[in-house]
């Protein structure tokens, strides 16, 4: 056992609004200069949809994360970590700008300044590439709110193994928010694809960052990253990417994107995991082991036998308790309600997501159905508007049970708590009947409902 | 189930061995430690490497800020400066907390909020005063001309039509030179001073919208224009964000629980509110409180961002939510009501509500009967003689005795009322219905409007009735019953056969097919809404947006909301009731924002006018409504409103005094009273004179007479020609004379206006001068004669509430105001000493005479009993100022001292108080405080006074004015209220009878209000407010006629419109109306679609389109979202350029194309104004307009009824909507190379 620390997230999509404050705060602090106009550390996608850059989660395409070679040994996708050394020099597996976005401003100043002229003033988009008049076609969030999703939507990459699931119908329509940074994984594939072993992951909390003094440009990284989350600066050269603000979290404040959350979904939290058990997990053969396997890298903080191993391996006091109290560990493995994103990557991602809850479809509204009925209402997951395998694609490599039962645990305490808004007797049988009991029960509703400041971090 | 990672099987590594070599390699050439695996390289933290991260984290100060304007988020925020320069923003977190059981009210914020340092710096950012070159140019050399008078110089530049039409003619088409601030405002006073004298202070306007969200900004001009008389103009319900219902029901203008209160609700429907989109901060609270079991519903006509989180969604069409509404209160009625009683629910609107008091019905032609007036006092031979007998209501015992209740409008006034104004029955339990009497039940007759056309039909339904004092009387709740058609045994009419009767209103199969929601979802709602209420005591809420209030007839789509929420008890309880959310207004230290706001500590009363009426005549939309105001009406032939046009209401509605009229006489006030004085007679009875004689006209009836234009504009906090103008391109054609794309053509004779004269030809450029504030560039600064530059949020003082939280927290400058920027007090302040400077020489002391409209909350609303018309200008009756027309009250105006008086608190506080909603505060302590805390002013008018010269200084009057925000004045304020009603309330706020808030408190963190009568709820011991809350529990009387919550409007306009009680009417049909083509129509020209302007998600609020941070995460520009069925019937793929185009306007803009949208319907968000990336239009060739250009302004005569009960003006209290929801448009794909 090699304890470690790594500094993880949560985010709970069910309480995510999609308003972008988290990315827009991110952007003012981090990547508001030239060379990075185009970048979001932070982003925020509607799904179904496209995501930033353009269907990135089109490995075929891109080459990102890891993958099991003929052997059963972990292997970068793009070719292997020899192969990279050798083809240096060119890297034509990158997303293009309009992958992202060619980003834009305006030539705001003809406001105040225009002579005396036939037409009312107005202020044209200049591309921030070129410098010349463009015509606005992409933006980093582009196909919000399902904007533009009867045109493109198809070209959402989780559909391509259900899209007889999902239509692009008036009546069948669902979306959720997936905000997105980077994931700072334990097992991270952009880190072993630079060649000049500028991308480093922090010992004492897993955070990873490029160092800008070793970067020489190579941009491997945003091949190797199956999320897209490093990226070129065009005016340095060098590669960026999400710090998890280290400079705030070193000084016990959260990251920007999650104190500025305005849906409060955001949790951070330490956790202890075995780093001897990374490989290995990783590889493991089936996907749909990947989930589970990750879980059980994580150590259990209160273990008397980890904490010594803790202590033995350097880890402070205080960041053992923080481990003990850390929200993140009790999403992902004490409720059980928190999934990985995709983790077939292998790249054993460290931000976790708590999937949403949806409208009943109409069917079933239309009908006789009575919400009163607790084992009614939320017995109705199959009835929800996002279809459970569309979730499964994103949190555990299309395996649906894991999702099922996570939005079971959801459904039952809000089912739970019910009674106890209105005054009546809890009805034990209901945590119960997702694996719960009645006070586990209780106490993830507090920190998913009332999450409060310091419980959140 | 656990399965172990299988590693025995395969032993884990990476790629190859060969590979594993060379990388293994790396150990030796890092620094930091390559893992034994070699996947991954770690180091310790500290690196030299971080050092770029480390510095872009770092700054010198941290400044606590808001954002001050249409945004009613009222978040706090955390200003980063660094080497003097704004940085970044994020949010506060230091809110006070909501209670250890509960989420807290942090990080509340926005992306629009977060992107807002970005204006500081920008290219858009006003930075100097800009003039018109071709004004500047004239202004100079007719100044020079006249020997430096700039005044003079004004005079010739606007009296000269040719002169003024030069300037006039250029507005919005460039050509702005910088000025200074000394010759800008120069101008600005030389144009006032000019004004007042030739055409009276009333032809002045300032145009400022909420207050709440910067009362100090707000304050600065509205300060100005009550000192020298101009008319501020309404906000809420231009905005059309007041819901009229509101003060129908409530007798108050908008009172509503706070965002924490949701997570008190059993069950929540958000019904045309987007909550993630127009609450963003608070839309937490939904989303948590559904983790407490709260079941949710959206009702909404797409698949909008709440709708993700709700448990069902209800797609209903577009405006037609109260047919939906009507259908569920048939459901609760039945099935609650008449089928069983619920206790709770009986005991409530009986004790609360207007339903068991007794409505005589009147006997109609034709036979049958119709709705008539309230039983009253006055009817009974025993209490006739009381004091304000007409306007105390009758109920019975349960004996069926007549009896006349405490509480009404009768005992709140005059002295035999003293201490029996409240909701005690004393024991009484009063009959609900007068079923069980000797009399046979009749049938009444009832219209229902849903043939399509929106004309009334008739419906026939029968009531039980009784006898009383001769009259034939029911009870509302009998008639309630009729209305919604719900059945008891043996009454005559036409009834439905049940729920699946799809013929007789307003069954849940009747709704199906209008709102396309299934019947049975619809019933099922409302049962588990009122099975929730039931069970959880009145914790079922109905959170309802703009979506839902945007409409010609929101106030009966309202209407037919809280008659969900009162039946069933909400109204008054944490956690249900209404929760409308449009346009927050709520200024909560109101009482002292008033008295500076209206500068009524130097003079009263000021001048406010109702802005949608306002601009109706004066952008001469009214020519362009080719149909009479009677197209509204039950009756056959028109009835009160036949011959007569919308403008002609108008024009009822103020010289009967309902509705104030500003200019209000075709002549000059300050001439009026001259004239007053010269003969020797009191100004009142001189025009009393001239009216009868009909040598005095209103300037409302004649509004094209250029003597009744309004003159002069000022506009500040706003953008008005890009944003909130319905009816935008008639605005640019009339009121500024420059270049517009109206298309309409003008009413043909004989359907014109029958009393408001006709010109023949149309006024353009009727405004001399327009100037607008700001800190950017907006189409209203673009068409404006003179911008100055104003300082953003961060960079001034100033103070922040809302509805949606009870705490009150302040502006501070992060940086001084940068470049030539002022803060707004700042700005006129200079404009005001200029003004008084010229005002010295050429003005001096005058006498002004203000027609003020008869006011709620004070005894002018007992002028009309029954609330019968009575027009003397038809000769029913006198003309009586202050009963049968306006109050005319003379005001001297010093105008040369105008700037001192901006400066200082005045003398009037200390002889008049200052009052509230009826309640008059004692402030004599607090003048003396305050004197103290600012200083007194040495010399001149205002020796001796507190100043407020300063910003700082404006908002610690604020605070120490106000009970919300001084103990001791709220204590007060209950104390007097105790008098009147005789119950206790004082106890309310006695915890906190000590506390002051001073801006030094709200400087350090967000305060927390204190409990005051200036509100209906509670924050007592730390509890959610929730409106009402005062008048449940502590038996106070809503301000209404009855007291209690009005299900029935007895007024006779009302009547007219066929609207006693809660009532389902359609969208307006502009095929109708204006002969627009129909919904569905596709022809050659596109297709027809509903045209709506929702809430953007990409501005801030219903402003600041043009930030870029906003622009790169939209479209980049003007969007219309557009369902892909009507995409395809015009061929148009996401991002193509279509063109959309009716009568009123023409709009070009990219195509948002989503399954999201419903067929038939578009949305072109709010606000899009025309200056980002709007080519020009195929249509006319010149530049696109704004969303507003498809929009015109409509009215409604029932919003002009006044000086009755509740029904009795207010500013922002009561008024006509400028509501634009009910409008359509063609659209089609243009031409994708576009021109600009």
């Amino acid at each position: 056992m090699r304890v470690m620390a790594q500094m993880a997230m949560v985010m709970n999509l069910d309480k995510c609004i999609g308003c972008h404050t988290c990315s827009v705060t991110c952007k003012q602090a981090w990547t508001n200069r030239t060379g990075v106009e185009y970048v979001w550390f932070n982003n925020v996608e509607t799904r179904p949809g496209q995501g930033y850059p353009r269907r990135y989660e089109d490995q075929q395409t891109w080459r990102g994360g890891w993958k099991l070679n003929r052997r059963g040994r972990l292997a970068l996708k793009d070719g292997g970590r020899f192969r990279k050394l050798f083809t240096i020099f060119a890297n034509p597996k990158l997303p293009a700008i309009g992958d992202y976005y060619e980003p834009w401003t305006y030539d705001y100043e003809t406001l105040t300044s225009a002579p005396l002229q036939e037409h009312t003033p107005v202020a044209r988009p200049k591309s921030l590439i070129s410098g010349k008049d463009m015509k606005i076609s992409w933006s980093a969030n582009w196909d919000d709110d399902l904007g533009g999703a009867p045109d493109h939507g198809d070209k959402d990459v989780l559909l391509a193994g259900i899209a007889d699931k999902v239509r692009f119908e008036f009546q069948q329509t669902f979306m959720f928010y997936l905000p997105r940074i980077c994931e700072h994984c334990l097992n991270p594939s952009c880190a072993a694809s630079c060649p000049s072993g500028a991308i480093y992951k922090r010992a004492e909390d897993g955070i990873v960052l490029v160092d800008q003094d070793r970067c020489r440009g190579w941009r491997m990284c945003v091949t190797g990253c199956p999320y897209k989350k490093v990226y070129f600066n065009h005016r340095t050269g060098k590669a960026e990417k999400c710090t998890f603000c280290f400079p705030r979290v070193e000084v016990g404040i959260p990251t920007v994107c999650s104190e500025t959350c305005v849906g409060r979904l955001r949790y951070i939290g330490l956790i202890l995991y075995d780093a001897d058990r990374v490989l290995a997990a990783a590889s493991t053969p089936d996907e749909h082991g990947l989930y589970e396997a990750q879980r059980q890298v994580f150590l259990d903080p209160h273990d008397p036998a980890v904490i010594a191993e803790a202590e033995r391996a350097g880890i402070p006091r205080d960041w053992i308790d923080a481990a003990q109290r850390s929200p993140v560990y009790a999403l992902i493995n004490r409720y059980r309600v928190a999934l990985p994103l995709h983790p077939e990557y292998r790249t054993m991602p460290m931000v976790w997501y708590i999937p949403p809850l949806s409208p009943v479809v109409d069917v079933v509204r239309d009908t006789g159905y009575d919400a009163e009925d607790s084992g009614n209402l939320f017995a109705a997951i199959e009835a929800l508007r996002i279809p459970v395998d569309y979730l499964a694609q994103l949190f555990t490599a299309g395996e649906v049970a894991p999702v099922d039962a996570v939005l079971r645990r959801l459904a039952a305490m809000r089912s739970y708590l019910r009674d106890i808004n209105l005054g009546r007797d809890a009805d034990e049988s209901i945590p119960a009947a997702v694996g719960m009991t009645g006070e586990q029960m209780y106490d993830m509703y507090r920190l998913l409902a009332l999450a409060k400041y310091d419980e959140r971090y | 189930m656990t399965t172990r990672p299988d590693t025995a099987a395969h032993p884990a590594g990476l790629d190859d061995p060969l590979t594993d070599a060379l990388v293994s390699t790396r150990r030796f050439f890092t620094r930091g430690e390559v893992s034994p695996d070699r996947r991954a390289l770690y180091q310790v933290g500290g690196r030299q490497a971080d050092t770029f991260y480390r510095d872009r984290w770092s700054h010198d100060k941290v400044v606590r800020s808001t954002h001050g304007v249409n945004c009613t988020g009222s978040c706090s925020w955390k200003v980063y400066v660094k080497d003097g320069i704004i940085t970044w923003e994020s949010q506060q977190t230091d809110y006070p907390s909501v209670g250890p059981d509960r989420p807290e009210y942090e990080p509340r914020g926005c992306p629009r909020g977060a992107a807002f340092s970005w204006y500081t710096y920008s290219p858009t950012r006003v930075r100097y005063p800009y003039v018109r070159g071709v004004l500047l140019e004239m202004f100079r050399a007719a100044k020079a001309a006249h020997g430096g008078d700039p005044v003079a110089a004004w005079r010739e530049l606007v009296s000269d039509p040719e002169t003024a039409r030069r300037y006039k003619s250029v507005r919005g088409k460039g050509g702005l030179v910088r000025a200074t601030w000394a010759e800008a405002t120069e101008l600005i006073a030389a144009a006032h001073v000019h004004t007042i004298k030739a055409y009276g202070p009333d032809r002045l306007a300032g145009f400022s919208p909420i207050p709440a969200m910067s009362m100090v900004s707000h304050a600065a001009g509205a300060r100005f224009y009550n000192l020298i008389g101009g008319a501020m103009l309404s906000f809420y319900d231009w905005y059309a964000d007041l819901p009229v219902a509101s003060p129908q029901m409530f007798g108050d203008q908008t009172d509503v629980p706070e965002s924490g209160d949701w997570w008190d609700a059993g069950y929540l429907i958000m019904w045309g509110s987007n909550l993630p989109v127009t609450r963003t901060p608070d839309a937490h609270w939904m989303a948590e409180a559904r983790y407490r079991g709260q079941k949710v519903i959206a009702v909404a006509p797409d698949y909008a961002d709440n709708v993700k989180f709700a448990d069902e969604w209800l797609a209903v069409q577009p405006g037609t939510d109260g047919a939906l509404a009507m259908a569920m209160g048939h459901v609760v009625l039945k099935e609650f009501f008449v089928d069983r009683q619920v206790e709770y629910f009986t005991d409530y609107v009986t004790r609360f509500t207007d339903l068991p008091f007794l409505i005589t019905l009147e006997e109609a032609d034709g036979g049958g009967y119709r709705p008539g007036k309230m039983l009253t006092a006055a009817d009974l031979d025993e209490h006739a003689d009381s004091e304000h007998a007409a306007f105390k209501t009758v109920l019975l015992d349960a004996d069926g005795t007549p009896l006349v209740p405490n509480g009404s409008l009768g005992f709140r006034y005059g002295e035999t009322g003293q201490g029996r104004w409240n909701l005690d029955l004393a024991g009484v339990r009063p009959l609900l219905s007068v079923d069980g009497g000797d009399e046979p039940p009749v049938e009444v007759l009832l219209p229902r409007f849903d043939g399509g056309s929106g004309q009334a039909g008739p419906m026939r339904r029968g009531v039980p009735v009784r006898r009383v004092a001769g009259r034939l009387v029911t009870t509302a709740f009998d008639l309630l019953l009729a209305q919604y058609g719900v059945r008891r045994v043996d009454l005559p009419g036409q009834w439905p056969a049940g729920y699946n009767d799809a013929e007789q209103p307003y069954t849940p199969a009747w709704q199906a097919a209008i709102t396309g929601v299934p019947g049975p979802a619809a019933a099922r709602i409302a049962r588990e809404f009122a099975a929730n209420a039931e069970q959880s005591r009145g914790r079922s809420m109905i959170i309802m947006g703009a979506g839902t209030n945007h409409w010609f007839h929101s106030d009966t789509i309202y209407r037919s909301f809280l008659a969900l929420t009162t039946m069933t008890g909400c109204q008054g309880v944490n956690g249900g009731g209404w929760a409308h959310y449009v346009g927050q207004e709520k200024v909560r230290p109101i009482t002292g924002y008033s008295v500076l706001g209206t500068a009524a500590d130097w003079s009263r009363p000021g001048r406010q006018m109702i802005q949608t009426a306002y601009w109706y005549l004066h952008t001469d939309q009214f020519r362009y409504d080719p149909f009479s105001a009677a197209t509204l009406s039950t009756g056959q032939d028109g009835g009160a409103f036949a011959g007569m046009s919308t403008a002609d209401v108008i024009a009822a509605s103020a010289r009967m005094g309902w509705m104030p009229s500003y200019p209000t006489f075709d002549r000059n006030p300050l001439e009026l009273a001259d004239e007053a004085k010269a003969a020797g007679v009191p100004v009142a009875d001189h025009i009393v004179g001239l009216l009868k004689a009909g040598e005095l006209r209103f300037a409302c009836e004649d509004p094209d007479a250029p003597e009744n234009f309004p003159r002069i504009l000022t506009v500040w906090r706003a953008n008005l020609l890009g944003s909130s103008a319905k009816g935008n391109e008639y605005f640019l054609r009339h009121l500024l004379g420059t270049d517009h794309a109206v298309r309409a053509d003008e009413a043909p004779p004989g359907v014109r206006p029958r009393d408001v004269r006709w010109h023949d030809e149309a006024p353009t450029g009727k405004l001399d001068l327009l100037v607008s504030l700001d800190f950017r560039m907006t189409s209203t600064t673009v068409y404006s004669d003179v911008v100055l530059p104003a300082a953003t949020w961060y960079e001034k003082h100033d103070l922040n509430t809302t509805d949606m939280h009870p705490f009150v927290h302040s502006f501070n400058p992060a940086i001084a105001p940068p470049w030539q920027t002022r803060t707004d007090w700042d700005a006129f302040m200079a404009i005001a000493g200029e003004f008084s400077r010229l005002a010295a020489t050429h003005l001096g002391t005058r006498t002004d005479v203000v027609a003020a409209p008869l006011l709620h909350d004070t005894p002018d609303e007992l002028a009309n009993p029954h609330g019968r018309v009575r027009d003397w200008k038809t000769g029913a009756t006198d003309p009586v100022p202050g009963v049968s027309m306006p109050k005319l009250v003379p005001v001297e105006r010093d105008y040369a001292a105008v700037a001192q008086k901006m400066g200082a608190l005045g003398p009037l506080l200390d002889t008049l108080g200052a009052t509230t909603k009826g309640v008059t505060f004692d402030v004599g302590r607090e003048i003396d405080y305050l004197r103290q805390k600012n200083g007194t002013v040495r010399g001149g008018v205002a020796d001796g006074r507190p100043s407020i010269a300063r910003d700082v200084q404006a908002c610690e009057a604020i605070l120490a004015l106000s009970g919300t925000t001084n103990g001791h004045l709220a204590t007060q304020g209950f104390r007097t209220l105790e008098g009147r009603t005789g119950v206790k309330l004082a106890d309310l706020s006695a915890e906190h009878e000590g506390k002051q808030i001073t801006f030094a408190d709200t400087q350090s963190r967000p305060t927390p209000v204190i409990t005051s009568p200036e509100w209906s709820g509670s924050e007592s011991g730390g509890r959610r407010y929730s409106p009402f809350v005062i008048n449940v529990e502590r038996l106070k009387p809503w301000h209404t006629l009855t007291g209690r919550q009005s299900f029935y409007l007895d007024h006779d306009w009302m009547a007219e419109l066929g609207e006693w009680l809660p009532v389902y009417r359609p969208p307006l049909n502009m095929h109708a109306l204006f002969g627009e083509p129909s919904v569905g129509d596709t022809g050659e020209l596109g297709v027809t679609v509903r045209y709506l302007t929702p809430h953007n998600k990409w501005s801030i609020h219903s402003e600041y389109q043009d930030n870029l941070f906003m622009l790169s995460l939209s479209r980049g520009g003007q969007s219309i979202w557009m369902s892909k069925e009507d995409a395809a019937k015009i061929g148009v793929a996401d991002n193509d350029w279509v063109e959309a185009v009716n009568r009123n306007g023409v709009v070009v803009a990219r195509a948002v194309v989503s399954h999201r949208m419903p067929e038939g319907t578009v949305y072109m968000h709010h606000a899009q104004d025309r200056l980002i990336d709007v080519p020009r239009t195929e249509t006319n060739g010149r530049r696109g307009g704004i969303h507003n250009s498809l929009t015109r302004l409509l009215i409604k005569p029932t919003h002009l009824v006044g000086g009755y009960a509740q029904l009795s003006f207010a500013f922002n209290y009561l008024g006509p909507t400028g509501n634009q929801r009910d409008e359509v448009t063609v659209i089609r794909r243009r031409a994708q190379e576009v021109q600009y």
